[in-house]
């Protein structure tokens, strides 16, 4: 059903349900077919007996540069990772750049040689791109969308839609690290932390886990949203009942303590170098020992399991034995994070 | 909104009426203004809205939880 | 593990599971203990205090959200202030709370300049870096705040920025508690008092309360194990029959509480008498600038005459903050007004009751 927003608020952006809404009102309607309607991190389709799957993301971040990364290793970890979460070897991307007049070139270089490792490090090539210019003020230095293209290799079955009851839910490592960094480094919070972005590319990682089991029910990257919202979605896609152990999440003592401070709850906040990987019980342990095995799942963890009931819902088994319901963001306190 | 988180100070700077405290690695500078007792590096601050606006007694919660590792251990014992 | 000091090990199941089995041995009687505090309500939500505690104990929340009892003509009067060539300077709270027309996330989509800050003195040197632009800081908040906002001002005047103006919505807390104790269609059983609130006031005001009214008082922090002490304490008063003003959180509330943040706050305030959403006006309820500070005072420099507010219809916000029904009992609650699509302040904000209960909410199945 077609519903468009009276006005475009921050929260239309924020990867919560604003944005839910705004896309199954305003977006859907105007594009469907079966393949928009998947709503998975890419989009996956077959030509000539090839499966392929293909992905796009802009980035707005503000600051542009932060600790642990900048706004181009952001871009092309992101799509990167949007394709590897439904088990494709990611190929071919594209770069759009959107500058602002007066954008200093040094900034620039910095920015492109980042995107340059970071594709380098990811094994894809940039083939093909386009640039912008826009008057001074009309864009906030640059924004920057990928676009990319990966091949499915093996006969996977991933999916929001997939997590079945039974199945353990796992995280490479420490949440809420990306969201927070960009968060403390706001003006007008005057908060110093040793924090860093944990922007990565997962493909790796990814590859790595459907050696020892192709049968990965579902992957997804927390990005805008964070835990919380991103197992809201899977719950409702697989229409089943997630459990989170408060006992067993991984988090880096800087965020707990910046969280306290900000009274924001970390399971919100994005993260760029993480993923959830929902795989069947008796293929957990060897996914987690290959995770840890992995540069970038060191501190791989089980954080929770998928129940049949009740369906659609996130709940936490808290420290004190009781539970409670893990919501979808709702509301934008984070302008611009990812 | 009346989030008050204690803090440990690591710095003060009188003429300024400002500390330097920290939790978990994030520091952050707070205003003296308000607060009852001036603090000494190492003491904790409850922190509110930017201003510290007590200096936590340490003695009192060192006290609460040794009552409170008492009330485990005491636990324990019943049980065995 | 102990990884934040003075927070985690005010966490500790194995000291809250002991704390339950006492309060289970000794509580006999049906209770109904109120908070006033919307940390509390977050924090009994977010660790499922309901769920653990016997059912014969109901905890119910209170006015305890600054931002949910400004009244909408103040946040009118807010959003008037917006529209004049000024910055409005605010907590981050008050961003979505709906007057009779509009919010100041809605304004500042159409181009007002409102700007979240995260302490009274960030708005200072907003003023300082802005000398030809008036910057008006919107003052929400109980004793906890206040005292930080009177600092503030006492810089401006001294430091002579002139561009600097607080809009007053500071209200006190020890009149609401009254007002509710002394109506007649509550039945409150004890008091568990805001933490913070005490860190500044001490005491004294609810041995006032204990004295006219015979009604526990225990000031209480707020991690799990601070809340579940506190209920005990309040549970071993009611069991005894002998009502009286303790401190659970000792840590940081003394019974003098701190007289220097006292003093500083009625430098520069006075009460007035407040209107709170949903409840009406009490008497000397509220925080307004003295007259010395007049030309720091918002609400005399600016005119921000405004209509008569407007409720939502249906909005039972005003219930809900007097304890008298429970957020699922409001009809709109969870259908009609969620945190996506919120009627009503309870719900906006972040420390509101409806939006504790929504958050945290429980259903069929969850802890059956």
């Amino acid at each position: 059903m077609v519903k468009f927003p009276k006005q475009i608020v921050l929260d239309h952006g924020s990867g919560g349900k604003a944005s839910q809404e705004l896309i199954e009102g305003a977006f859907l309607p105007f594009f469907d077919n079966p393949l928009l309607r998947d709503m998975n991190d890419s989009a996956v389709f077959e030509i000539g007996g090839v499966k392929l799957a293909f992905s796009t993301d802009s980035y707005t971040v503000n600051p542009i540069i932060f600790p642990g990364g900048d706004i181009g290793c952001l871009a092309i970890h992101g799509t990167v990772n949007d394709l590897a979460m439904r088990g494709a070897r990611p190929l071919y991307l594209s770069v759009g750049l959107i500058l602002e007049e007066g954008m200093r070139g040094e900034t620039l270089e910095k920015i492109l040689t980042s995107m340059q490792r970071a594709a380098k490090e990811a094994g894809v090539c940039v083939i093909t791109g386009d640039t912008k210019v826009v008057p001074k003020g009309q864009v906030d230095k640059i924004f920057i969308n990928t676009s990319g293209i990966g091949v499915i290799e093996g006969d996977y079955h991933i999916a929001g839609q997939n997590a079945k009851p039974g199945d353990l839910v796992l995280i490479n490592g420490t949440i809420g690290d990306h969201g927070m960094c960009i968060l403390s480094q706001r003006e007008g919070l005057g908060l110093e932390t040793p924090l860093e972005s944990d922007t990565a590319p997962l493909n790796g990682l990814v590859e790595a886990i459907l050696k020892v089991c192709p049968d990965v029910h579902t992957m997804r990257d927390p990005t805008r949203g964070g835990v919380a919202t991103t197992l809201n979605e899977i719950a409702k896609q697989s229409q089943v009942g997630i459990e989170l152990w408060e006992d067993k999440l991984p988090f880096k003592e800087s965020v707990l303590g910046a969280a306290e401070l900000l009274g924001i709850d970390p399971l919100y906040l994005a993260n760029e170098g993480k993923v959830l990987v929902i795989v069947p019980k008796e293929k957990a342990e060897d996914v987690l020992a290959v995770m840890q095995a992995h540069p970038y799942g060191k501190e791989a963890v089980v954080i929770g399991e998928v129940k049949p009931e009740p369906r659609g819902k996130v709940w936490m088994r808290t420290q004190l034995g009781s539970k409670r319901l893990i919501d979808m963001l709702t509301g934008e306190p984070l302008p611009r994070i990812c | 909104m009346c989030l008050g988180i204690p803090m440990e100070v690591i710095n003060i700077n009188e003429e300024e009426k400002t500390a330097e405290v920290q939790l978990g690695g994030t520091r952050q500078q707070v205003r003296l203004d308000v607060i009852n007792e001036m603090p000494k590096v190492g003491d904790y601050v409850i922190v509110h809205a930017g201003f510290a606006i007590y200096r936590l007694d340490k003695k009192d919660a060192e006290e609460t939880l040794a009552l409170f590792e008492e009330i485990i251990a005491h636990d324990q014992v019943e049980i065995h | 593990m102990t990884r934040l000091k003075y927070i985690d090990e005010f966490r500790n199941p194995e000291v809250a599971k002991h704390l339950l089995v006492e309060i289970k041995a000794i509580s006999k009687t049906p209770i109904r203990l109120m908070e006033v505090c919307g940390t509390h309500t977050m924090s009994i939500g977010r660790y499922g205090l309901r769920t653990l505690l016997p059912s014969h104990i109901k905890l119910i929340s209170g006015p305890g959200c600054p931002v949910c009892v400004t009244s909408a003509k103040d946040i009118d009067k807010m959003i008037k202030l917006a529209s004049y060539d000024v910055i409005v300077t605010t907590f981050g709270d008050l961003m979505r709370v709906p007057g009779s027309r509009s919010s100041l996330q809605k304004e500042r989509a159409n181009g007002a300049d409102v700007r979240v800050v995260y302490s009274p003195f960030d708005a200072l040197e907003i003023a300082k870096k802005n000398p030809n632009k008036p910057v008006v800081f919107l003052g929400v908040g109980f004793e906890t705040t206040a005292p930080g906002i009177a600092a503030t001002v006492m810089a401006a005047k001294e430091q002579g920025i002139k561009n600097f103006f607080i809009f007053s919505a500071h209200k006190v807390t020890p009149p609401v508690m009254e007002a509710l104790i002394s109506s007649p269609d509550l039945k409150i059983d004890g008091f568990i008092c805001p933490g913070h609130v005490s860190v500044i006031v001490g005491l004294k005001p609810y041995e006032r309360l204990v004295e006219k009214y015979h009604v526990p008082c225990v000031v209480t922090g707020f991690e799990p194990v601070d809340i579940l002490q506190g209920i005990l304490m309040l549970v071993k008063q009611i069991e005894k029959h002998s009502p009286k003003a303790e401190i659970q959180y000792t840590r940081a509330v003394k019974p003098e509480g701190n007289p220097k943040a006292m003093e500083l706050m009625f430098k520069v305030f006075e009460p007035v008498d407040a209107t709170w959403r949903g409840i009406g006006v009490i008497p000397k309820s509220g925080l307004a600038l003295k007259e010395e500070y007049a030309a720091h005072d918002a609400s005399k420099v600016f005119d921000i005459e405004v209509g008569e507010a407007k409720e939502p219809p249906g909005c039972r916000c005003g219930d809900i903050l007097k304890g008298l029904i429970t957020p699922p009992e409001c009809p709109l609650f969870g259908k009609i007004c969620t945190p996506a699509h919120p009627v009503g302040p309870c719900m906006v904000s972040a420390e509101g009751s409806c939006a504790a209960y929504y958050k945290y909410r429980d259903w069929e199945g969850i802890n059956g």
